[in-house]
Formats: C-alpha cells, sequence, structure tokens
C-alpha cells in the first residue's frame, strides 16, 4: 500500500503540487514548484493521481434542493421564494409560503411565472389571524406538526431554550381535556414564535405565543378563517392565538382554561 | 453578492444558497430526511442570526450554519457516526475497503466506478472530515481559505485532509479495478 506515503516521507511538495492544481498558487510560487517537479517523479505521479480524482468526480455528484424539500423548507420558515439564481426555472412555491410580496425586478419571464401563482397580500394588509390559520393548516401537513413530541411540559418548555428568545409558558391541561402534544417553533409576522400541539379529541389545537408589552391585556377575541376558529387574547406579557376547527365554544373553553390555569 | 448584507432581505440574501445548503447537508449526513431536518434547523437559526449579519459571504455564513446544525445532529442520533480521524493517515481506507468491489471484467468495473451512485457510496464511506472537505471543494468550489474559515480548521489541515480524500477515492476505484 503507498497511503500517503507521499505526504509522509516520498516528498514535502506534494501538497503544494495540489495547492497548484487547486489554483491556490500564485505565480512566483508555481515557477518555484515547477522547477522542482520537473525532477522529481513523486511530485508528477501526485499531479496524476489528482487529474484522476478530478476526473472521478466529474459526474453528476452536486446534490441541488429538490422542489419538494424547498417547498416543504419555505413554507415552514413562512419565506417567499427567492429571487431566481441565473438559469435557474423559476419555483412555484405554495401560496402559504408566498405572503411576502413578489419581486418583479427580475424581468418578464418572472412576470409571466407570476401569473400561474396565486395573488398574494403584502404583509401589511394580511392580518396577524391569517398568518395564524396558515401556520396551522401548514403544520397539519404530514411530519410537521410538533419538533418536540411530549406529553410532559417539562420537556416541551425547556426545548424552546436556545431556540427562541423568550420562555414560552407550557401549561399540560390534560386534566381538563386538553391534552398537550408538543410544541414546534413557527414564524407568524416575520419573527419566532412558539407554537404549543395541543389536542381535545381527534383535533389538534395550535397555541402560538409570542411577548407583547408588559401590561398588556386583550380580553379572548373569536374570529373565524377558512372553516378555522382563532381565540385571540393577551395576558401576562404574552399574546397567544389558539387555531382549531374543534367547535367555537370548545376553543372559548380551551382559552378560559389557559388564562386561568396557573 | 458584494454589497453589504444590511438592509437586504433574508430572502434576497440567503435562499439564493439554497441549493449549496442541502449539497452540503445532504453529503455530510447521507440521508435525505436526515439532510431536511438539519436544514430546517439551520434554517431557522439563520433566521434568528440574520439580523446581526454584516458579512459579505453569505453562503459560507449559511454553509457554516448547516456544518454546525449537521455536526449536532451527528452527536445527537449516534446511530450516524463521527469517525476521528487525528489518530492517522489510514483511517476511512478501511470503511472504503469494506464496500462490495463486484467480480466483473475491468470495464465492466471502470463503468460501474464512474457511476454515479457507485461513487456516492464511496465517497460516503470516506470519514466525515474528508468528507467535508472534498465536497466543499470540489462541489461547492470553495478556496482553501474559505473551507479553513468555515470548518475553523488551519489550512494545512485542510491541505493534507483533501489530499488524503482524493488519494483514498482514487486508491478505491484502482483497487476495485485490480481485484476485477
Amino acid at each position: 500500500m503507498m497511503t500517503d506515503e507521499y505526504a509522509a516521507g516520498g516528498c514535502d511538495k506534494v501538497l503544494l503540487v495540489q495547492a497548484e492544481f487547486d489554483g491556490e498558487l500564485d505565480a512566483a510560487e508555481a515557477a518555484q514548484l515547477a522547477a522542482h517537479r520537473a525532477g522529481c517523479p513523486v511530485c508528477r505521479a501526485a499531479e496524476a493521481e489528482l487529474a484522476q480524482a478530478r476526473e472521478l468526480l466529474q459526474g453528476d455528484l452536486y446534490q441541488p434542493m429538490p422542489d419538494d424539500v424547498r417547498a416543504r423548507l419555505l413554507a415552514r420558515l413562512d419565506l417567499a421564494p427567492p429571487q431566481p439564481a441565473p438559469a435557474r426555472r423559476f419555483r412555484i412555491v405554495s401560496d402559504f409560503a408566498a405572503w411576502r410580496p413578489p419581486t418583479f425586478g427580475f424581468g418578464l419571464g418572472a412576470a409571466c411565472a407570476a401569473a400561474l401563482m396565486l395573488f398574494v397580500l403584502s404583509p401589511d394588509e394580511q392580518s396577524l389571524t391569517d398568518q395564524v390559520v396558515a401556520g396551522h393548516v401548514r403544520a397539519l401537513q404530514p411530519g410537521h406538526l410538533e419538533d418536540v413530541l411530549s406529553e410532559d411540559r417539562h420537556t416541551v418548555k425547556p426545548w424552546f431554550d436556545g431556540r427562541i428568545d423568550f420562555a414560552p409558558p407550557v401549561k399540560d391541561l390534560v386534566a381538563q381535556q386538553f391534552p398537550l402534544k408538543g410544541g414546534r417553533l413557527d414564524y407568524i409576522g416575520g419573527r419566532p414564535v412558539a407554537a404549543l400541539v395541543y389536542q381535545r379529541d381527534k383535533h389538534v389545537i395550535d397555541l402560538f405565543v409570542r411577548p407583547v408589552a408588559a401590561g398588556t391585556a386583550v380580553a379572548p377575541e373569536t374570529t373565524e378563517k377558512n372553516g378555522y376558529n382563532v381565540v385571540h387574547w393577551a395576558q401576562d406579557g404574552m399574546a397567544f392565538w389558539a387555531v382549531s376547527d374543534v367547535e367555537r365554544n370548545q376553543l372559548r373553553d380551551f382559552a378560559a382554561i389557559w388564562q386561568r390555569t396557573p | 453578492m458584494a454589497a453589504s448584507a444590511q438592509n437586504q432581505s433574508f430572502e434576497a440574501v440567503v435562499l439564493p444558497h439554497l441549493d449549496a445548503a442541502h449539497n452540503l447537508a445532504r453529503w455530510l449526513m447521507r440521508d435525505a430526511t436526515a439532510a431536511e431536518d438539519v436544514l430546517q434547523e439551520a434554517m431557522v437559526r439563520a433566521l434568528t442570526y440574520f439580523p446581526g449579519f454584516r458579512g459579505v459571504n453569505p453562503r459560507g455564513w449559511l454553509l457554516q450554519i448547516v456544518r454546525n446544525a449537521a455536526y449536532g445532529s451527528m452527536k445527537l442520533n449516534r446511530g450516524i457516526e463521527l469517525v476521528p480521524i487525528a489518530n492517522g493517515e489510514e483511517n476511512g481506507g478501511a470503511a472504503i475497503a469494506d464496500l462490495p468491489s463486484g467480480g466483473d471484467d475491468p470495464e465492466t468495473s471502470l463503468i460501474k466506478a464512474r457511476d454515479r451512485s457507485h461513487l456516492q457510496q464511496l465517497i460516503g464511506a470516506l470519514p466525515v472530515e474528508l468528507r467535508e472537505t472534498l465536497v466543499l471543494r470540489e462541489l461547492e468550489e470553495l478556496s482553501y481559505k474559505e473551507i479553513a474559515e468555515l470548518t475553523r480548521t488551519p489550512i494545512g489541515t485542510v491541505m493534507s485532509r483533501l489530499w488524503r480524500a482524493r488519494r483514498l477515492l482514487v486508491q478505491a476505484t484502482s483497487e476495485q479495478r485490480k481485484a476485477s
């Protein structure tokens, strides 16, 4: 076996040969090396091997992000698709992912492609309610509901440490028929929020939590959007949005129980 | 992307480098699902850190976050091993030698060696430090300096890792040819 005998003792210039091969030497260094290499069989052999290695790697080895991975990633992050890089076809992501207005500075082709996309509202026009409902719907897609799967609030709460810059309150409401299922990180209004996942019978309740100015108190307000109920309130320096397809009264109960549970 | 990232949106600065992020995550994790989980984690971190990003190299910045997330995940999931390479030059050769070599005639085995999936296997069998250096150099075409910064490794180590990675690949394919 000849493993690394070049580097180990065959010739100490081998790594320089490689550096030249990789375009890392300046002209003076390269000239110096060329003089040495003319009389060094080890370096010439190394050069041949480098060429072989590169030839091996000529194949189609690059792993660009597949469209489905991209769509899921952007949807989870609530981001619009990037401006297309040159020579990459325009990607259409779900309408939920594209709540930021597309930028049309990149030509007609993209404008045509945009005609295929659903018209999207600017963030200002789209209320937080819409966003939490969109976040809830996204999370219902397979495998995306919880990042931390636990019915124990002492597991769920620390999970947010270091992932988010506030400590969301986590309550276990199993005695009230709303068992905790887990939690995840979500993005609402362009900033990270904690999403706690509860269950009522077969229904999932997402509770989005983010900090608000201390002293802000908002009594529960119930709205409905695309068949989902949303109850929003604020207490103890946190704003809450509970989103679910459970009946409106049950969701109100959930909010009321949460509010009075220490 | 020469302009400072200041005043530019995350979408404009970071998202053009998603392919690079995926390429690195996919090669480090060697598994599509694990790579996607790592990217998810990395992108959440990137969004969180982005307000503080003032650099001019968003690709390197993102790749570093991806790398950290990948190593974190590898440590958590011990099923995916982190192979230390500190103790000698020969590490990784054994893993490569374990790969099926087949009993084909030289021509077939040469074709096989060039076959994409087979080559992927060979690269996948490299110790993670060698693999990431090779991927960053040959597929991302980063400079030695960029790789050194990204992996927090001295340039000399980058050079010797790259050398070892290339040699192991060449040897593995030529041994397979000889064996058949």
